[in-house]
């Protein structure tokens, strides 16, 4: 637990305020993040979705305070964990909460795992460093983890390395390692993406069970809508460094209020639906961050657009309890308005 | 789809007994000598103007299949009949104008193009290299049609690889392809490392491309979804061998093979309201190695139907149903 300090009373295990990643390259200023909010409540499985580049794994680093300095900075916004604005802490304080009570899962466990240290090793590490275990304890806790991520035989496993595992392995390690020390929130960033589609349904459905029995609360970042669908009991869509669309699961897909949202939606097939004849894809390309249209960044690619979004971008607006979009034309899409390209 | 010219066989592509085998180890460092079974035994057919989908999980030796039908790969046995003929026994000279007629799109755009080359130069090196297009005003010309045909403007024929978005990229892959006027075109994973937004763009413009020329596309792929959008026709490999082909239809609504269904049943439907009625199998276990396969059906280790009879039979791939084969031993036994 974290030590004493000035805790708000609130359900809210992380709160995220304004935030405001930027990178400088080349003189040019890139609003990875740019003034995004959203929260996650203790033991629940929150997702942010979007397409490469739109801010996603920035905002979970920044969580982590881990965006690669000087180029990336923090410039705003709070990051409060059990009322604790992260940002304000002192590196080593932040080293305490990382691992230990926020822990993240890559993409690609490979290249996220040390290749010259035992698997056990690598296990026992945070637990004697984060816990105060002593090797005989942490070797027990690191057994333990693996054989409660699905992985036989653990006493055997430990004194392999990363590079005798297949795929599915090190990510099932990698879900361990984030266990180690019973964190309150796991940041999973595109924790599935590079395994195969019956590995990926079994790590989707080991992380769901492991958040259920021990209450972890989980980010899911990804661009997999289906994933998001069955995991996800909120969902954040980003787009071009900012959240455009937030809701319930069954809110955004049944209802979605953005055309960005609504653009994902409709440009993959479906098994569950009788074939179309034609995909619609969203036209032309994400924005390129450092030159950003005035108004409203998915203008330019958006089927319902009008004047205004040239001129003005909207902010996150409520739509329903629970359901927020920014977009002028929000509350009419899909209804009365129809799409002026076809 | 084209209907078949009298003069012209039915099928564009034939593999029969497709067999390729990788010898590994038994270097200084390279451990226990070992073959790798990653094609065993692979036939199936490809009519003019179809797309045949080849689905399945890394490993499963799905692009090693596509690899050997571009020659690509020498196969080990078996044999590649290609617009009526036999082409594994020729030589690179004779492989030549047959090379022309097959080409490939790879997953990757990033590491598929040279970044040292403008978009039109890589474009223009195949109608250079075959004699196609000899003098350099026409190439300039035909370089324009082909980007246009991608979906692409004049202008990115000086730009280079790096000044492209993923989607662009892809779609200079597919000019390059285009510039041979192939028949066949081997599309492996060509969508799987782009953005959903632009995955939809890219397969829109390979059916347009199909409609316009009369293509036939060999589907690489791993996305289930995807390929039912794609396919006429499904092929779905395990561990080397096909495990159950058939058209899109009855792939999709009567999976026969365990294996389908497993997979079909893995992949997550983007509607909340539908995944929390879906029941599903999740598949225990890994993909074997192909080092070392299990004996009998090599799904059996992690088959939620298997018998002791599966350990020991090497299943079949017999017709269930005209224009419907499966391996698998249980099919046609009372299971649920």
């Amino acid at each position: 637990m974290t030590e004493p300090g000035a805790k708000t009373p609130s359900p809210v295990l992380l709160d995220v305020r304004n935030l405001q990643t930027q990178f400088t390259t080349s003189g040019a200023i890139v609003r990875a993040v740019d003034g995004v909010s959203w929260d996650v409540c203790p033991g629940e499985t929150v997702a942010l979705v979007g397409e490469s580049g739109c801010g996603k794994s920035v905002s979970a680093l920044s969580v982590m305070r881990l965006v690669s300095q000087p180029a990336g900075r923090i410039v705003g916004g709070q990051i409060l964990f059990k009322g604790r604005d992260l940002l304000t802490l002192s590196d080593d304080e932040m080293r305490d909460v990382r691992g230990k009570e926020i822990a993240m899962i890559f993409q690609e466990p490979m290249t996220s795992l040390n290749p010259v240290l035992t698997i056990g090793r690598q296990l026992t590490e945070p637990a004697e460093i984060h816990l105060g275990m002593t090797p005989a304890q942490a070797r027990d806790r690191a057994a333990e983890l693996l054989s409660r991520v699905g992985i036989a035989d653990p006493e055997r496993r430990l004194r392999q390395y990363p590079h005798q595992f297949s795929g599915g392995m090190r990510q099932r390690m990698m879900i361990a390692m984030a266990l180690v020390c019973d964190p309150a929130l796991i940041l999973a960033d595109e924790p599935t993406t590079a395994l195969d589609v019956t590995i990926q349904a079994q790590i989707l459905e080991l992380m769901k069970d492991l958040s259920r029995r021990f209450g972890v609360a989980m980010l899911m970042i990804t661009h997999n809508l289906g994933v998001v669908a069955r995991y996800a009991d909120r969902v954040n869509v980003m787009y071009a460094g900012k959240i455009v669309e937030r809701g319930t699961a069954r809110e955004i897909y049944g209802n979605p209020r953005h055309p960005y949202t609504l653009g994902l939606l409709r440009s993959v097939p479906r098994l569950d639906e009788p074939r179309r004849a034609k995909l619609q894809p969203i036209p032309g390309q994400p924005p390129d961050l450092s030159r950003l249209p005035v108004g409203c960044s998915f203008a330019p690619r958006c089927s319902y657009v009008i004047e205004r979004c040239r001129e003005e971008a909207p902010e996150l607006d409520v739509i329903e309890t629970q359901h927020l979009a920014s977009c002028w034309v929000a509350k009419t899409l899909g209804r009365e308005v129809e799409p002026v390209v076809s | 789809m084209n209907p078949a010219s009298p003069e012209q066989p039915e099928f564009l592509l034939e593999v029969r007994n497709l067999v390729k085998h990788f010898r590994v180890g038994g270097g200084l460092f390279g451990g226990p000598p070992g073959l790798i079974k990653a094609v065993d035994g692979v036939s199936f057919a490809i009519r003019r103007g179809e797309t045949l989908g080849l689905v399945g999980e890394s490993g499963c030796g799905k692009t090693t299949t596509g690899r050997c039908i571009l020659q690509l790969e020498h196969a080990t046995s078996g044999q590649v009949i290609f617009e009526g003929r036999e082409i594994t026994a020729l030589s690179e000279v004779e492989l030549r104008p047959v090379r022309r007629r097959m080409q490939v799109i790879f997953q990757d755009p990033y590491s598929s193009l040279n970044p040292r080359m403008t978009v039109g130069q890589m474009i223009a090196e195949p109608l250079v290299v075959h004699g196609i297009v000899p003098d350099r005003a026409g190439r300039a010309a035909r370089v324009k049609q082909l980007l246009s045909h991608a979906g692409l403007l004049p202008a990115m024929a000086h730009r280079y690889p790096h000044e492209l978005s993923g989607g662009q990229r892809q779609r200079v892959g597919v000019a390059r392809a285009l510039a041979m006027e192939p028949s066949l075109i081997i599309c492996d994973e060509p969508v799987s490392a782009l953005d959903v937004s632009i995955q939809a763009q890219i397969i829109n413009l390979l059916e347009e491309l199909q409609a316009e020329f009369g293509l036939t596309y060999l589907f690489v792929a791993h996305d289930l979804s995807v390929v039912r959008h794609i396919s006429d026709r499904v092929a779905v490999m395990y561990l080397g061998k096909i495990v159950e082909i058939t058209d899109r239809k009855s792939l999709y609504e009567n999976p026969q093979h365990p294996y389908t269904r497993a997979l079909l049943s893995a992949v997550p439907i983007p509607d909340p309201a539908v995944e929390s009625q879906r029941e599903r199998t999740v598949l225990g276990g890994e993909v074997p190695s192909p080092l070392n396969p299990p004996s009998g059906c090599v799904f059996h280790p992690r088959c939620p139907i298997a018998i002791d009879d599966c350990r020991q039979v090497i299943p079949e791939l017999r017709e269930i149903s005209p224009e419907h084969r499966a391996a698998c031993i249980r099919i046609g036994d009372a299971h649920p």
